[in-house]
């Protein structure tokens, strides 16, 4: 592991007209971190992940990916170099089986490299597919129909769509939400496993200050647009204004 | 001189009739999202329906002057009753489906009714100049310019406004307003969104059909008028942006203005003028000048 | 079954392969009236091809009338009459055209794709109706065509030319078929289906629809092509809104199932056309509409869907 930080945001900032969605944020992430993002709705997480993965342009500041200026790049080429994400309503093929979501996935990835012109069903593709699938406990969902499957499994389904072609970074927004309470601490097992496998770096966005402790060693607190700290996930949790503004104080 | 003089009027003329077929159309996207191809059938009949009442009028020995009035009452006859029919009859029963499938259902009537005119009204072409004629010209800068058709463009700036106003002043169209914001809370909170949808439909119907009657005494009324109107409508509504009143208002200024130019000084590329102006505003605002921007989806 | 799979594709094109086979006994006016709508039919995959994406082509015929205006007017400015240099030069002339086109159509979807698509090809029509050169609305007529340098006796001429139709109309099949097994094709569904997934995986939606119409743009310059060598005469009603409407209604009932749906649905549609013509002269455009609605409210995957789903029970 390096000491070159993967990914560096240098005071980006977002403004929607008078609205600023996300100031001064500056954050680098290391190889192999597993980071938290908290803080209460619409104080700047998703921002920060849209502009990262390019859905958003930074009005300021500049984003760099292994030590290149990615600002503003799109949507598809971050992808291309490397940073993945996951949605917080999941984001799948909805009339297509889980198998072939996850083949897509796989296209996709080759698209730059021939995937477009070369035959899409394949046997080793559908091994590998079945594989990934497998990695994610997703495997006897194979063959159903997305739009049958519950919501933890949809979930699941577009984190192994995005943990395809092992991503160098992935941002994972809220990966337990609409999961039912007694599942969501097996259901980040059976998704960080296989990601911290890879030794990716994974950061993911959570409302659930369990699953925040259990399984990041960082944390970082946005509120209101700003970071309010930025430190490992135990001192950032008994910090008095992260206690006050977005746990609620509620946590001895 | 004279060129200018037949550039700026001839612009004027073509921006109020393409106003009066795309405003129509853009209020029907705007408030139910169903983009109506058979908006094109509409006009059509409203011309047929036109040609065949004052065919009837005049063989009565009505007078000239009150042929406007009853051009008047076809146009909002027809245009509500032909509007209600289809929304009620067909458009409710495929509401909340896909855009796209709108379209096809919309094009699927359109050939409907325009097999149905030439069923009613036959193949041959109906002329009603009469009314055209009727109040003669002025001369303004020296060329002839009919009162008719000065007569159109008070028409369209006073149905165009009186529509803004509607939707801005009054208790129905301020409703209206609510439920192209957001259709769901609109319902929430009280609003009868299917009386709206088929009010809206109806208005938005009866321009097209004002469109139909108030040009039939101007051309030859025949099988085929429908489709051209509706790509026309469909470029203003574009340069505006889709769901835009004041953005087909512009829009139908540009495209018309384009127009007359190519016509006085170009008529090689008459046909293309309309298309160049909504291809250049494509190209710097993909969807259109006062194109609704959309929420995150994400 | 999973909705990208094409791999019975071939058996299903050896089925139509073995069809139009068998066909070339049929009586001489119901062959010839396969012969041409088989080109027509190859135009209708094209929509069919789009579909896949998401996006209704109103005016595909625009391709169509420029692949069968090319053959013409290369047949009867230049006097080229060699069906293997008209053909291809008809395939290229749409592709170029659905290159160009599809640069600016690309970024388009659902309603924007529909109108400027259909305005695109009536533009055409208004020129060529325009175009005292090429025959405004009567067009002109084709000079028969020679094939590897040869021309057929009148008597075999017919033969001749519906063995040059199958064989290229089967082969387009194959083309199309192993395009939508391809990455290309497959990634189409994703587009349809959430395009904004597509671009977080890494792959360009814009370039897979760019790659669908070129390739819809090709079908139906062959099919032109291939009309324009049938008939012996191209006129502008083939890029007319009509003859768009045609293709679309049969893309609609074939589904996307398989690509000798729309060929053959296309059969069917001439057929019964030829029969609506004759008991009901102008309602044929009525009755389309009529069919197409209940099309849309009851079959929402098409026709085909009926068998594929027989097929599973």
């Amino acid at each position: 592991m390096t000491n070159e930080p993967l990914l560096v945001t240098d005071n980006i900032e977002k403004r929607f007209g008078g609205v600023v969605a996300a100031q001064e944020i500056s954050i680098s992430l290391f190889r192999g971190e597993t980071v938290a993002v908290i803080g209460s709705n619409g104080a700047g997480k998703t921002t920060f992940v849209n502009m990262v993965t390019g859905y958003l342009k930074p009005s300021s500041g500049q984003i760099l990916f292994k030590g290149r200026d990615i600002t503003g790049m799109s949507p598809q080429d971050t992808a291309r170099i490397g940073i993945r994400r996951s949605f917080q309503i999941s984001q799948i093929f909805p009339q297509l089986t889980v198998l072939e979501n996850i083949m897509i996935a796989d296209i996709a990835a080759l698209e730059g490299k021939g995937g477009l012109s070369a035959r899409a069903i394949k046997s080793d593709r559908i091994h590998a597919a079945h594989a990934s699938l497998a990695r994610f406990d997703l495997d006897k969902f194979a063959t159903s129909d997305v739009g049958t499957l519950p919501q933890g499994v949809k979930k699941k389904l577009d984190i192994a769509m995005a943990a395809i072609d092992d991503p160098a970074l992935i941002l994972l927004d809220e990966p337990t939400s609409g999961v039912s309470v007694d599942e969501k601490i097996s259901m980040m097992e059976s998704v960080i496993e296989p990601l911290k496998g890879d030794d990716a770096t994974v950061m993911f966005i959570e409302h659930d200050m369990d699953i925040v402790t259990r399984f990041a060693e960082r944390t970082v607190a946005f509120y209101e647009g700003t970071i309010l700290a930025d430190g490992p996930t135990a001192d950032v949790l008994k910090n008095n204004k992260v206690r006050e503004y977005v746990i609620g104080g509620v946590h001895a | 001189m004279l060129k200018f003089v037949a550039i700026m009027l001839d612009g004027l003329n073509y921006a109020a009739w393409l106003f009066l077929v795309a405003v129509g159309l853009t209020l029907i996207y705007g408030v139910m999202r169903i983009l109506n191809i058979a908006h094109g059938a509409f006009y059509a009949i409203g011309a047929y329906a036109c040609a065949s009442a004052l065919g009837i009028y005049y063989t009565l020995g009505l007078p000239g002057a009150l042929a406007f009035v009853a051009m008047g009452v076809v146009a909002l006859v027809v245009g509500v009753v032909l509007g209600l029919v289809m929304e009620r009859g067909v458009l409710r029963f495929l509401y909340g489906k896909d855009e796209v499938l709108m379209v096809l259902v919309t094009y699927a009537l359109f050939l409907i009714l325009e097999d149905g005119v030439k069923l009613i009204w036959g193949v041959e072409s109906y002329f009603v100049w009469q009314p055209y004629a009727h109040f003669g010209y002025l001369e303004i800068g020296g060329l002839p310019y009919q009162v008719y058709d000065l007569a159109m463009v008070v028409l369209a700036i006073v149905l165009g406004v009186g529509l803004w106003l509607w939707l801005v002043k009054s208790r129905m169209g301020r409703m209206t307003t609510a439920v192209v914001a957001d259709r769901e809370i609109s319902a929430a909170m009280g609003i009868n969104v299917t009386r709206i949808f088929a009010t809206t439909f109806a208005i938005g119907t009866a321009f097209a059909v004002v469109g139909g009657v108030v040009t039939a005494p101007k051309i030859a009324v025949t099988p085929g008028i429908g489709v051209e109107v509706i790509i026309l409508a469909f470029a203003v509504v574009v340069i505006g942006g889709l769901g835009s009143i004041p953005g087909a208002a512009l829009g139908a200024l540009m495209a018309g203005y384009a127009r007359a130019l190519c016509v006085h000084l170009a008529p090689e590329y008459e046909l293309f003028a309309i298309y160049a102006v909504m291809a250049i505003v494509l190209a710097i605002r993909p969807h259109g000048l006062f194109a609704r921007t959309s929420g995150r989806k994400i | 079954m999973m909705k990208t799979d094409f791999r019975k594709e071939p058996l299903y094109i050896a089925v139509l392969a073995g069809l139009l086979c068998l066909a070339f006994f049929l009586p001489s006016w119901m062959r010839f009236l396969l012969q041409t709508a088989l080109a027509g039919g190859l135009v209708s995959l094209g929509v069919v091809v789009q579909m896949r994406a998401g996006l209704v082509n109103f005016g595909q015929g625009l391709y169509y009338c420029l692949g069968g205006y090319a053959v013409g007017m290369l047949a009867v400015k230049l006097g080229i009459t060699e069906t293997v240099i008209l053909l291809p030069a008809a395939v290229i002339v749409a592709v170029i055209a659905g290159g160009t086109l599809g640069l600016l159509l690309s970024r388009y979807r659902e309603i924007f794709y529909a109108m400027l698509s259909l305005a695109v090809s009536m533009i055409l029509y208004g020129l060529l109706v325009k175009a005292a050169s090429l025959g405004s609305t009567d067009g002109f007529n084709v000079p028969p065509l020679s094939l590897f340098g040869w021309t057929p006796d009148r008597a075999i001429h017919g033969d001749v030319n519906y063995i040059v139709t199958v064989v290229l109309v089967v082969l387009a099949c194959i083309a199309t078929a192993r395009y939508l097994m391809s990455g290309a094709g497959m990634l189409c569904e994703a587009v349809a289906e959430n395009e904004i997934r597509l671009q977080y995986l890494g792959a360009s939606p814009r370039r897979v629809v760019f790659i669908s119409i070129v390739v819809a743009a090709a079908l139906s310059g062959l099919g032109g092509g291939l009309y324009a060598m049938s008939i012996n005469h191209v006129d502008p009603l083939m890029t007319n809104w009509t003859t768009s409407g045609g293709f679309v209604f049969v893309a609609l009932l074939a589904g996307r199932g398989s690509t000798i749906a729309p060929v053959l649905g296309f059969f069917l549609l001439e057929l019964v056309r030829t029969v609506a013509l004759d008991v009901a002269p102008n309602a044929w455009q009525l009755i389309l509409g009529l069919v197409m609605l209940a099309v849309i409210l009851l079959l929402p995957d098409g026709l085909w869907s009926l068998i594929s789903r027989r097929a599973k029970s």
